[in-house]
C-alpha cells in the first residue's frame, strides 16, 4: 500500500515536472525505429523527429528506418535484444503477441493525462488490451468504395444508399461490359476488406468482432449469409477476372483504364490513382451501403501506432516523444496532404482540405455508429487471419466450394483459439 | 636432473607431433570447417528435432507438446490440407525437375561441336543459370501474366484461349517448375559439357571402327563415360527440387489459396512469415523435409562409397 502510494506520488511528481519548463531537460539517447520506409512517410517522420529534436537540444536522437515488410519480422528480434526507445507498429490484435510476451511498455499513465484522454478517446479501444493501453496512434485512414464518377454518370447511376441499389448499379456496370470492382487478391488481405464490410453490414460490428475473437462458429448460418451476399456479387461478375494473380497495385490499371468502375480500398489508393491520371472529377468515394437495415454501420479504419518497448532504456524521453506525436499541431502537420495524407487521431487537430479526407473524416466521426474496426488481419489473430483470408480468396475463385472452405476455417478455429 | 626430465618430455611431445604430422595436418586444416559445420549445421538440425516437440511463438515460454505438431501434420494430410498439398507438390517437383538432366544432356550434345561462334552459343545457353532466381521468377511471372503476358499473346496466334497459369490451382505448380527448369537445365548442360570434354577420343574411334553410331554410340560408349557428370547432375537436381523455395515465394507466395506450396515454403510460412510464428510446427515440417532428403543423401553417400570401394 505504502509503496503504491509512493509510486503514485513519484508518477505525479514526474508528470508535473514534464509539464513545466523542466521538460526541456530531457537528455541522453533516444533510439527510434520506424517502418515508414516509403519516401513520403519517411520524410514526414524525419521532419517530425527534427522538430522534436529542436525542442530538446540535449537529447541525442538516433532514427532507424526499416523496410516495412522486413520490419514485421525484425520487430521480434529488436524488442528483445538491442531495443529502441520508440517503435512503430499497428493497433488491436496485431500488438497482442508483444503485449502478452511483456515486450511493450504499459502506457496507461499517458492515457490518463487529460490532454490525451480527451482528444484521443476515439482510438482508445484499439490501443487497449487487458484494460491497459500499450501505445499511442499517430494516423488512421478510412476504407470505402472509390469509384469512377464519369462511368457512373455515363450509365446514369448514382451512389448507392442500400444493398439493392448497390447490386442494381453493379448489374448496370456489368451489362456495359465492365467489372463493378477491381481487386487484386494475390497478397490475400484485400479480400479481407470485402469480408469485413460484407460481414459488418450483414451481421453487425459486435458479431464481426466475436467472429474475429473465435467466439462464433464459421459454419454459423449468419456467417453463411455473409458469404451468400458475397456470392451474389461474384456470380454477377462484379469482380475482375484473374484477381488472384494481382497485387492491389497491379489491380489499379483496371480502374484507371475504365475496365472496372470501383475499388473497395483504404484511402492510400487515392494517391496512385491520381498519379495514374484520374482527376477529382473522375474519382469519387462513397460509404459501403447498408445490407441489413437492423445493424448499425461500422467502418474499417486501420490505425498505425507508436510503442515503447519494455526494455527501452530512455522511457522518460520516449513518453515525451509519444506526447509530442499525438499533440494536435503535430497531428495536423504529419497527416496533411503533403505528408501522410491521412486522418489525424487528435480531435483538436485539423483535417487537411482534401475531398477524400473530408468525406472520410465526416463518415468516421458521424456515420459509423456501429463502431470502428481495425482491419481483418489486425482484429483476428495472425494465424486465423492467414487461414481465413486464404479461404476468402478461394471462395472468390470457387464460390461453390463454400461449405468445404467454411469447414476448413472451423477446424482452424478449433485449433487456434484454445 | 629436473632440467633433463623437462627436456625429455618436450623432446617426446615434439617427436610425437613429428611422428604423426602426416595424419594430424589434415585435421588441423579441417578443424575450422568442421567446427563451423557442427555449430551452424549439425547442431541446429538437432535443435530443430527438439523444437518440433514444443509449441512456441518465438517470444514467450516454450510449451512441451510431445508429438502433437506431428499429429496436426498427419490430420492435415488426411484432410488433404496444406501439408498434403505441399508434400504432393514436392513430389511433382522431384519428378519433373529431373527433366533438366536429359534436357541438359541433349543441349550439351548439340553444343559440343566445333563451329564458329560456338562459345557465344554456349554462353547464351548457360546464361539463365547466371541470373538470380529472383529475376527468373519475375520474368516468368510477366510471361504468364493473364492480361499482358507474352504467353497468352503467343497462344492467341494459334487460336488458343487465354490461360492464367499462376492463378490456376491445377497449373500453377507446373508453371513454376517450368520456370525452375530453365536455369537448372543450363546447369546440367554445363556439367555435361565439361564431361564431354573428358570423353576419350580413342574409345569413340574404337566404337566407330566397330560400326557403332548415333544412339548406340551415345548409349554404349559416351554415356558410360559421362557417369560422373550424370551423378553430380542427379544430386544437384534432386537437392534443388527439394529445397525449391525462392521461385514460389516470388511468383505466387504459395497461392492461389496455397495450391503451389512445397514443404520448404510451408515451413517458412508457418514459422517465419508475417502471419506465422508457430516455431514448433515449422520445425516439425522441417524435420519431415529433412527425413525425405536423408533418404536421398543416404543413397548418394552409399553409391559414392561403392564407387570408391570399387577402385
Amino acid at each position: 500500500m505504502v509503496s503504491k502510494m509512493k509510486m503514485t506520488l513519484a508518477a505525479l511528481a514526474s508528470s508535473v515536472a514534464l509539464v513545466g519548463p523542466a521538460a526541456a531537460d530531457l537528455s541522453g539517447d533516444l533510439k527510434i525505429f520506424l517502418d515508414t520506409s516509403n519516401p513520403a512517410p519517411r520524410a514526414t517522420m524525419e521532419a517530425m523527429i527534427a522538430r522534436f529534436a529542436e525542442k530538446h537540444p540535449d537529447l541525442n536522437i538516433e532514427t532507424t528506418v526499416i523496410d516495412r515488410e522486413a520490419y514485421k519480422t525484425q520487430i521480434r528480434n529488436f524488442l528483445t535484444a538491442d531495443t529502441p526507445d520508440v517503435a512503430t507498429w499497428y493497433a488491436a490484435n496485431r500488438m497482442k503477441p508483444y503485449v502478452d510476451a511483456g515486450l511493450f511498455e504499459d502506457v496507461s499513465d499517458l492515457w490518463a493525462e487529460p490532454e490525451i484522454a480527451e482528444n484521443l478517446a476515439s482510438t482508445k479501444g484499439a490501443m487497449t488490451i487487458d484494460g491497459k493501453q500499450w501505445g499511442v496512434p499517430y494516423t488512421y485512414y478510412q476504407w470505402g468504395v472509390y469509384y469512377r464518377k464519369d462511368i457512373y454518370e455515363e450509365l446514369g447511376l448514382s451512389e448507392p444508399s442500400n444493398w439493392d441499389e448497390f447490386k442494381a448499379n453493379c448489374q448496370a456496370i456489368v451489362d456495359s461490359g465492365r467489372a463493378c470492382f477491381t481487386i487484386g487478391t494475390k497478397f490475400l488481405w484485400t479480400a479481407g476488406g470485402w469480408f469485413d464490410y460484407l460481414n459488418m453490414r450483414t451481421n453487425g460490428f459486435d458479431f464481426h468482432m466475436d467472429l474475429a475473437a473465435g467466439k462464433v462458429s464459421w459454419e454459423d448460418e449468419r456467417v453463411k449469409q455473409t458469404f451468400m451476399n458475397w456470392k451474389e456479387l461474384i456470380d454477377m461478375g462484379a469482380f475482375i477476372a484473374d484477381h488472384q494473380t494481382y497485387s492491389w497495385q497491379e489491380a489499379l490499371p483496371f480502374m484507371v483504364n475504365g475496365e472496372a468502375a470501383g475499388y473497395l480500398m483504404g484511402n492510400f489508393a487515392v494517391a496512385p490513382l491520381r498519379e495514374a491520371g484520374l482527376t477529382d472529377d473522375q474519382l469519387d468515394f462513397y460509404q459501403f451501403p447498408a445490407i441489413n437495415a437492423d445493424v448499425e454501420l461500422a467502418e474499417d479504419a486501420p490505425t498505425d501506432t507508436f510503442h515503447i518497448p519494455a526494455n527501452a532504456s530512455n522511457k522518460e524521453a520516449a513518453r515525451e516523444f509519444l506526447r509530442f506525436v499525438v499533440s494536435a499541431d503535430e497531428q495536423t502537420e504529419i497527416n496533411n496532404g503533403a505528408n501522410l495524407g491521412q486522418l489525424p487521431v487528435n480531435a483538436q487537430s485539423a483535417v487537411d482540405d482534401d475531398k477524400f479526407l473530408n468525406e472520410g473524416f465526416a463518415m468516421l466521426s458521424s456515420n459509423s455508429p456501429g463502431g470502428v474496426a481495425q482491419f481483418w488481419d489486425r482484429d483476428a489473430p495472425a494465424e486465423m487471419a492467414k487461414v481465413s483470408m486464404e479461404g476468402f480468396q478461394e471462395f472468390m475463385v470457387k464460390p461453390d466450394e463454400l461449405d468445404k472452405i467454411l469447414a476448413k476455417l472451423e477446424r482452424a478455429r478449433g485449433r487456434i483459439y484454445q | 636432473m629436473a632440467d633433463t626430465a623437462a627436456l625429455q618430455t618436450s623432446v617426446d611431445t615434439r617427436s610425437w607431433f613429428h611422428r604423426n604430422q602426416q595424419s594430424i595436418a589434415p585435421w588441423l586444416f579441417l578443424a575450422p570447417g568442421i567446427l563451423f559445420f557442427l555449430v551452424y549445421v549439425i547442431f541446429p538440425v538437432f535443435q530443430s528435432f527438439n523444437l518440433s516437440l514444443y509449441d512456441w511463438d518465438g517470444l514467450g515460454a516454450k510449451e512441451y507438446v510431445g508429438m502433437r505438431n506431428y499429429e496436426d501434420l498427419y490430420w492435415e494430410f488426411v484432410d488433404r490440407d496444406a501439408f498434403y498439398v505441399s508434400l504432393k507438390n514436392n513430389l511433382i517437383w522431384l519428378v519433373l525437375y529431373l527433366l533438366a538432366i536429359p534436357a541438359g544432356l541433349f543441349i550439351a550434345l548439340f553444343l559440343n561441336q566445333t563451329v564458329t561462334g560456338i562459345r557465344l552459343y554456349k554462353s547464351l545457353f548457360f546464361f539463365p543459370f547466371v541470373i538470380s532466381q529472383v529475376v527468373v521468377g519475375l520474368v516468368f511471372s510477366w510471361f504468364y501474366d493473364p492480361t499482358f503476358g507474352l504467353l497468352n499473346v503467343m497462344l492467341g496466334w494459334v487460336g488458343m484461349g487465354p490461360i492464367n497459369v499462376l492463378g490456376n490451382e491445377d497449373l500453377v505448380t507446373y508453371g513454376i517448375i517450368a520456370a525452375g527448369l530453365w536455369p537448372q537445365t543450363a546447369y546440367c548442360m554445363i556439367l555435361y559439357l565439361t564431361g564431354l570434354n573428358a570423353v576419350d577420343p580413342e574409345q569413340i574411334e574404337a566404337g566407330r571402327l566397330d560400326g557403332a553410331k548415333g544412339v548406340r554410340m551415345l548409349w554404349h560408349v559416351v554415356l558410360p563415360q559421362l557417369k560422373p557428370a550424370t551423378f553430380i547432375a542427379f544430386v544437384v537436381t534432386i537437392i534443388g527440387a527439394l529445397r525449391s523455395f525462392d521461385l514460389i515465394s516470388i511468383m505466387t507466395q504459395g497461392g492461389p489459396f496455397g495450391s503451389s506450396r512445397v514443404l520448404a515454403y510451408y515451413m517458412f510460412e508457418v514459422a517465419l512469415s508475417e502471419y506465422g510464428f508457430r516455431m514448433g510446427y515449422g520445425a516439425a515440417i522441417a524435420v519431415v523435409l529433412f527425413l525425405i532428403m536423408l533418404c536421398f543423401i543416404a543413397y548418394f553417400l552409399w553409391s559414392m562409397y561403392q564407387e570408391e570401394k570399387g577402385r
